[in-house]
């Protein structure tokens, strides 16, 4: 489909270019599931930002890399594989005892060591079942232009059922986040919303990492909430913004790929990078 | 309801298998401004947090307005111990302030397609509260680029918020610089005096919050003692609470120096506790 998409023609003419990618049902599918996953990861990424989580979110991230391939070797769906493994890492992690649930110190040499076992055993896995390069190439870097209807449905269930569990628990979620002790004297639950929260995280990395690949799940996860917490303080604003810079840094990245010979991850990742850093200089500039 | 506000009978407080203190009685009444004062690591934050109900009584009795700890937090304002929020915490202030009003509730603020009549409320106690510590000016930069005393009247500002009956300060003059522990001294003490708050601060150095205190709670060698700065803090009490001679010196401008304190023997505790 590389192939296909390479041969495509920038004609600069927005609707023309937006008719001829939209003749390809695979560009379709591949948008539907974008749109899905940046939203999911934008929001969930708003909270692990906040609650400087990016290292656990990582790790969960990465070890969708040996689900995959344990999935692959067992004969089973991708989809369990991607599933059991990032919800389980996501109960390790919370298992990781802490004040607060808010990774640092030691903490994160624990949740590293989590991770560095995970991608050697999803090394394992791979060469175990012979899987060939190009093999581990889709699994780290995703196949937004392979997407089947099936999966976006199955994307669209999972990130909903996620995102309505998080609005639940958004409010004391971003109390505890900020202020764990205050919090929990005022009876909210911190140590349950952190579990509940990684576990959550686990679920949607699952479910974003199968379209977008192990590595790129991170980059939705990340860069647009930090351009977003950057360009505004105000939780009502900069969680929006997180939402709709994902959704046009992803809308973008996929058109650039139709039209040139470079990979989709690759231009999701670099606009989004670019995104942050304008942001960056604009905030050091007022 | 009971006529005091905080009372301890032969309380006391455990950390893990290690005893913190034993045998602390006192009765605290409703609108007193109490000091908790001793050296690191005798126990001043646990016993805040035997108050709020984070750590489970060890011995003996304590009832808090008139109920165990924990049953009434609704109306305790509580501010932890803390450092600071770091430069990168990208929350405003007053967001801070509004998650002390409503940040234990479930669900998401509906902002214009909720109850227009309860956010109106809420906002003016927002406002109002932050008005009282003085903090209109920044309430809306980012609360990791403000100085320690702005972050500090902030976080007082959510402490009040819901009006409550009784505040509990974990060392709030910390990190300040001396006009803003003055400051804060005077501010903690104008709040208990005219609103009735009853007052329980913890601090390393009473004098700041001297001219302002009813009593002092002195934690030390694993009791306690009660009662006003002119009984508590002198030579003698102070010697036999620690079994070791102390003397209590007052400058020719009022304050009180402590010499030959002994540092408690759990020094790290205070700090590390969680």
């Amino acid at each position: 489909m590389h192939v296909i998409a390479s041969s495509a023609q920038l004609s600069w003419n927005v609707v023309d270019d937006v008719r001829q990618m939209f003749s390809f049902r695979f560009m379709v599918n591949a948008y539907r599931a974008g749109t899905i996953a940046a939203v999911v990861a934008a929001v969930f990424g708003w909270f692990m930002v906040l609650r400087r989580q990016t290292f656990a979110g990582h790790t969960l991230a990465v070890v969708g890399f040996p689900g995959a391939a344990a999935a692959v070797l067992a004969g089973v769906s991708v989809q369990y594989g991607l599933l059991v493994f990032c919800v389980v890492t996501a109960l390790a992690i919370a298992a990781i005892p802490s004040a607060s649930g808010i990774g640092y110190g030691e903490e994160t040499a624990l949740i590293g060591t989590l991770q560095a076992f995970a991608l050697a055993l999803g090394y394992l896995f791979h060469s175990l079942h012979g899987g060939s390069l190009d093999g581990v190439t889709s699994l780290l870097f995703g196949t937004l232009f392979g997407v089947t209807s099936t999966q976006v449905v199955i994307l669209l269930v999972v990130g909903a059922t996620a995102m309505v569990a998080l609005t639940v628990g958004a409010r004391p979620l971003l109390f505890a986040s900020i202020d764990a002790d205050v919090a929990a004297a005022r009876g909210v639950p911190t140590r349950g919303l952190a579990i509940g929260f990684l576990v959550l995280l686990g679920v949607a990395a699952a479910a974003v990492s199968q379209i977008t690949g192990s590595l790129l799940v991170f980059a939705l996860l990340v860069l647009p909430p930090a351009t977003a917490q950057r360009l505004s303080p105000r939780p009502s604003v900069s969680l929006p913004a997180s939402v709709a810079i994902g959704v046009v840094v992803t809308w973008l990245g996929l058109a650039a790929a139709f039209f040139s010979p470079y990979p989709s991850g690759f231009w999701i990742t670099t606009i989004a990078f670019a995104a942050y850093v304008v942001a960056v200089l604009a905030s050091r500039s007022r | 309801m009971t006529a005091s506000a905080l009372s301890f009978d032969g309380a006391g407080a455990d950390l893990g298998h290690k005893t913190i203190w034993r045998d602390l009685n006192a009765e605290i009444g409703r609108g007193e401004f109490v000091a908790v004062l001793g050296p690191n690591g005798v126990g001043k934050s646990t016993l805040i947090k035997v108050v709020v109900g984070l750590l489970p009584v060890a011995a003996g009795t304590v009832t808090v307005l008139g109920g165990p700890p924990g049953r009434h937090n609704r109306e305790i304002g509580y501010l932890p111990q803390r450092r600071s929020f770091d430069a990168t915490m990208r929350i405003r202030g007053i967001d801070v302030v509004r998650l002390g009003l409503d940040g234990d509730r479930w669900g998401i603020p509906l902002g214009p397609f909720g109850n227009r009549d309860r956010r109106r409320r809420a906002n003016a106690r927002i406002d109002d509260v932050i008005e009282l510590v003085g903090a209109a000016a920044f309430a809306t930069k980012p609360i990791g680029q403000m100085s320690g005393g702005e972050q500090q009247r902030l976080l007082i500002a959510q402490a009040l918020v819901r009006e409550p009956e009784l505040l509990l300060l974990d060392e709030p003059l910390d990190s300040l610089d001396l006009p803003n522990q003055a400051a804060i001294a005077e501010l903690v003490a104008s709040i208990s005096r005219e609103r009735g708050v009853t007052v329980l601060l913890v601090a390393h150095d009473v004098n700041p919050i001297l001219p302002y205190l009813d009593r002092v709670i002195y934690l030390g060698h694993g009791a306690g003692l009660i009662g006003s700065p002119e009984e508590v803090i002198t030579s003698e009490s102070l010697s036999d609470l620690y079994d070791t001679p102390i003397e209590v010196l007052r400058a020719s401008d009022g304050r009180l120096v402590v010499v030959g304190q002994p540092e408690a023997p759990s020094h790290h505790h205070d700090r590390h506790e969680h």
